[in-house]
Order: structure tokens, then C-alpha cells, then sequence
């Protein structure tokens, strides 16, 4: 159990301080984590969660807490939300010391350049591994497609968009 | 929600002036007001909070002008952590030091996470009844659908960057096919777009 909990603690303070881009960008290395290298999950089980955690309100990547839930409990939950948002803060509260130093410096705007592509191709592989992994039958490419493009073109609230999969999933599987 | 939309649509076009960096707060947000003014944030959003977060920061809470938000943002979106996380951590720091930075991150994540868990719960109790399993399936469909659209979002003002196809082809090969791992794909190709961006100096 206390292994557990330092595994878990290592996993996410890694992650917590690699998330250039926010949550959905790491998610790839996370789902790597979870299923392949420590088995927490099971890849199908990974998407059911992130997908319960995406139709759940608040920030994203509630999924973190649930993986913590999942696999030590309450302690679990504790030791992981530390251990994902610790990190990433107190890097934070430093970089905003020195920020107004930095602001006018140029590889500021470099930085910004050069990673954001970077983000970008992470997000996809989030939303490629996401689809591949709850992509069970044909049909359901369908409905990917259709809240890919719903999402990008029209100003629908992504919270309809999850009900619309969710109906379909009841009512065509 | 749909007016809410509409006012940070409409914020984001002002141009931003110096003049508008004067402090305009009423007062400082003790912590227990930061905890529940992020707490009502969190709740607010669906599968992020960003879009809200400026009309309720800037224009409802009044604890940032909007050329301060945008400022922050910037600073967030470079670092690493989730953007609305690390603003919130920001802002606590601001006004109350640590003890408001503690509390606006647990006013942030407090209920969404009981509420998920919550959620949790109900589905492993049912998870084994078909129509609950190709509803879970119906709603990973459309989470993956969302990001995509999340990606293609991003890509869309700078989908004409010369870091654009070495970057998404780049990644995509070492996350999903090499699986390598994180932090070294982040290096290899913060690299090469540094090498890239040097040469085009250069030349």
C-alpha cells in the first residue's frame, strides 16, 4: 500500500512538473503509465474514465483525482492531487517572482513559438489514443467525427456534445 | 451562460491599454472568498473552465483588470500545469499568500473531484449492464471528438508556422508509435524547433 502511494506520487510529481500545455497534453504519458507500465488500468477502463471525468463540471483533467481514487482510495486521491498540482504551483509562484525580469526577454517569445506546436501534437495524440481505445465498434468513428466537427464549427457547449455521444451510444450500440 | 459567452467574446476584441492596468478592485478577496469564488468556477465549466474564466475573474469578481488577465494567461500557458490551475494558484498568491494560494487551488478542484468521484461510484455499480457500458462508449466517442476539436482550435492562428509539421508529425511518431518517453520527446523537439528558429535568424 505505501508503495503504492510513493508509485503514485512519483508517476504524477513527474507528470505534474512535464505539463507544458496543461492536462491534455500529458494524457498520452499518463495513459502510458496506467495501463502499460504500472496496470492500473486497463485501456478501455481509461477511456470510460477519462470520458466520466470530461462529462463531470469542473477543470480538466478530473480524471487525475479518479486514477488516485481508483487505485489506493481515499489516500490515493490525496496523495496524487499533491502530488499533479504541488509541483506545477510552486514552479508557478516562483516563475511569477521573476516574471516581470522575463516578460521583455526575448526567449520568452521564443518559447512561446516553439512549444506551442509541440502542445498542439500532444493534444492530438490525446484525442487519437482517447477515440482508439473507445473506438470498439465502427459505428461509433461516427460519432468522433461528428463531435470533432460540431465542436470546431459550431458554438455548441461541449457538455451537449458528451449528451449527444452518450444518447447515441444508448441508442445505436 | 450564453450572454457570459458573448461578454468575453466581446472583451477579448477591446484592445488593451495601459490606462486599463490601474486597479480597479474593490477590495482584497480574503481566502475563504477565494476558496468559494473558484469553488463556483470549477462548477461552472464542463471539460475546462478557461472560456468562463475570464468573465468571472475580470468582470463579475473584479480581482483582475482584463489586461492583467491576459498578461497571466500568458504566463500560465507557458508554464508547466493546467492554465486555469496555475491562475488560480496566481492569484491566491496575490492577495493572500500562500494560505490564498492553497485555498483558491482546493476552492478550484474540491467539488469537481467529489462530484467525479461520486460519479465513479455510480458507473462501477452499473458498469456491467449493456446499455450503461455503450453509454460510457457513446461519451469517450465524443471526449475524444472534443479533443480533436480542442487541437484543431489551437492549431487554426498558427497553422501557417514552419514548426507546424515537423512538430505534429514529430510528436505524434514518438508519443504514439515510439512511445517515447515525455520529457525526452519534449527536449528532441524543443531542440529542433530552437535549431529551426536560429537558422531561419540566420539566414
Amino acid at each position: 500500500m505505501i508503495l503504492t502511494l510513493w508509485l503514485l506520487a512519483l508517476v504524477f510529481a513527474q507528470l505534474s512538473i512535464l505539463a507544458f500545455g496543461g492536462g491534455n497534453a500529458i494524457l498520452p504519458a499518463l495513459q502510458h503509465q496506467a495501463v502499460t507500465v504500472q496496470h492500473w488500468v486497463t485501456a478501455d477502463q481509461f477511456s470510460a474514465m477519462f470520458a466520466l471525468a470530461q462529462a463531470a463540471p469542473g477543470p480538466n483533467m478530473m480524471i487525475i483525482p479518479l486514477l488516485g481514487w481508483h487505485v489506493a482510495g481515499p489516500m490515493g486521491l490525496v496523495v496524487t492531487c499533491i502530488a499533479k498540482f504541488g509541483p506545477s504551483s510552486v514552479i508557478t509562484l516562483y516563475a511569477l517572482k521573476f516574471w516581470d525580469r522575463f516578460k521583455a526577454h526575448p526567449f520568452k517569445s521564443k518559447l512561446e513559438l516553439t512549444l506551442k506546436p509541440i502542445t498542439i501534437g500532444l493534444v492530438l495524440s490525446s484525442a487519437w489514443l482517447i477515440a482508439a481505445a473507445s473506438i470498439q465498434q465502427n459505428v461509433l468513428i461516427a460519432v468522433v467525427i461528428l463531435t470533432a466537427l460540431l465542436g470546431l464549427f459550431k458554438q455548441i457547449h461541449p457538455f451537449y456534445l458528451m449528451v449527444l455521444g452518450a444518447v447515441f451510444g444508448m441508442c445505436f450500440l | 451562460m450564453g450572454a457570459a459567452m458573448l461578454n468575453t467574446d466581446r472583451l477579448k476584441k477591446t484592445p488593451q491599454t495601459s490606462q486599463t492596468m490601474q486597479k480597479e478592485m474593490s477590495h482584497n478577496p480574503t481566502s475563504t472568498q477565494l476558496f468559494s469564488g473558484f469553488m463556483k468556477l470549477g462548477l461552472m465549466g464542463f471539460g475546462g473552465v478557461l472560456p468562463l474564466a475570464q468573465h468571472m475573474l475580470v468582470e463579475k469578481q473584479k480581482w483582475l483588470t482584463a489586461a492583467e488577465f491576459t498578461d497571466l494567461l500568458g504566463i500560465c500557458q507557458i508554464l508547466p500545469g493546467g492554465n486555469i490551475i496555475n491562475m488560480a494558484v496566481a492569484i491566491g498568491m496575490r492577495f493572500q499568500g500562500i494560505q490564498g494560494a492553497i485555498s483558491a487551488l482546493l476552492g478550484l478542484i474540491t467539488a469537481p473531484t467529489l462530484i467525479v468521484i461520486a460519479m465513479y461510484q455510480l458507473y462501477a455499480q452499473f458498469q456491467n449492464i449493456p446499455i450503461i457500458q455503450n453509454m460510457i462508449a457513446g461519451l469517450a466517442a465524443a471526449a475524444a471528438g472534443l479533443l480533436f476539436a480542442t487541437a484543431f482550435k489551437m492549431l487554426k492562428p498558427i497553422v501557417k508556422s514552419i514548426f507546424i509539421l515537423p512538430s505534429l508529425v514529430l510528436t505524434l511518431v514518438f508519443m504514439l508509435w515510439l512511445k517515447l518517453p515525455l520529457a525526452l520527446t519534449l527536449i528532441i523537439l524543443l531542440s529542433i524547433n530552437l535549431a529551426i528558429l536560429t537558422i531561419k535568424k540566420g539566414t
